[in-house]
């Protein structure tokens, strides 16, 4: 028995030390397919999810710079968030609802959080917070680069409109999330 | 110094004694297997492994007036535009000026052809994205992943022209 448990606990050492946690996602999208053999960056990240109606959700990677976002977009719009809101907006990897509905949705224990309906974030020219999420993410870590993590059957027009908030803000290197694609090599022309 | 030596000996053998009778004693190692399995399963059911791709894009600069001035126009002949259509089709054509355009699709023999033809008749070639409304997502990372298969480095997503939607209006 004892090769099969030396094995085992191989095994055991071998996963604990490669993995990394499967994050919670509030929406599936199902990213379209390239060649690209680019990683996407672990730190300074943040992920900007399209699901197939075009909702906007948020989200930036490391805790510490979610507390600071959150209590920068407070100030913005004038929202007092409570030590307790900020500490469990620092644990949920992306949002996805309009400002004035983040206490609430902050409120709700992780379980109930799942049943809320996120609308997204607004991006609209006259209420356009996803702008304000993009700047102040900016502002909080100016090393951010910006992920667009969109479904497939996504219209253009939706990416449209973030390509250009990311532009105007003066983003214009960044990312598009995809699966990889087997079985296709570069033609060399 | 030979009564040490026997002394140590003597040692040695008490403790040798001692592993041989502890020896004897059987731990039961189910329950720790139990448990290296368990985490096993655990780690391998949570672990994410591969890591999503990233394709890696640059737009423009917002160019100020000034810039825009200064701007070297690219010659008319130099460019092919590629226009996603909805239904998973192309429309394509080179220059601006009546031109003559196809239609095709996004398959290896369809777009990768052309671009791969184009890219030889034409020296210099400026690829113009265009993706109309009507396409998708999925369409505008497929054809930015064929300018990487065919190694096309000067490309550019574009917005679509007035001139442009009335040639593939009556597609």
């Amino acid at each position: 028995m004892n090769p099969m448990v030396d094995l085992a606990f191989l095994l055991v050492t071998f996963f604990m030390l490669t993995t990394t946690f499967k994050t919670e996602e509030p929406i599936i999208v199902e990213t379209p397919n390239s060649t690209s053999e680019i990683k996407i960056p672990e730190k300074n990240i943040a992920v900007i999810t399209v699901n197939e109606e075009g909702r906007i959700f948020y989200g930036i990677d490391s805790k510490y710079a979610r507390q600071n976002l959150l209590k920068m977009m407070g100030n913005r719009y004038g929202i007092n968030f409570s030590e307790d809101q900020i500490e469990s907006f620092s644990l949920i990897p992306s949002i996805g609802v309009e400002i004035s509905q983040l206490k609430s949705l902050l409120e709700l224990r992780p379980i109930e959080r799942k049943r809320f309906i996120q609308e997204g974030i607004p991006i609209d020219s006259l209420n356009n917070q996803f702008a304000d999420w993009v700047i102040h993410s900016r502002m909080v870590n100016p090393k951010t680069r910006f992920a667009i993590k969109g479904d497939e059957k996504t219209n253009y027009p939706q990416i449209k409109q973030i390509i250009d908030v990311l532009v105007k803000n003066k983003v214009t290197r960044f990312n598009l999330i995809t699966d990889k694609e087997e079985g296709i090599e570069t033609v060399e022309s | 110094m030979i009564e040490r030596k026997s002394d140590i000996f003597n040692a040695e053998v008490t403790a040798r004694d001692h592993r041989q009778k502890k020896d004897v004693v059987d731990i039961d190692m189910n329950p720790m297997v139990d448990l290296a399995f368990l985490l096993l399963t655990f780690f391998m059911l949570t672990t994410t492994f591969n890591q999503p791709q990233a394709m890696e894009i640059v737009m423009p600069v917002q160019p100020d007036k000034e810039a825009v001035e200064k701007e070297q126009p690219i010659k008319e002949s130099r460019t092919l535009s590629i226009m996603l259509a909805g239904e998973d089709k192309i429309h394509w054509f080179r220059g601006i000026t009546d031109p003559e355009v196809k239609t095709t699709s996004y398959s290896g023999e369809g777009i990768r052809k052309v671009l791969l033809e184009m890219d030889r008749d034409i020296t210099d070639m400026v690829v113009l994205i265009k993706p109309t409304d009507d396409s998708n997502y999925k369409n505008l990372v497929d054809i930015l992943d064929e300018m990487q298969i065919t190694s096309i480095e000067r490309y550019a997503i574009v917005k679509v022209s007035k001139s442009d939607r009335e040639l593939i209006a009556n597609l």
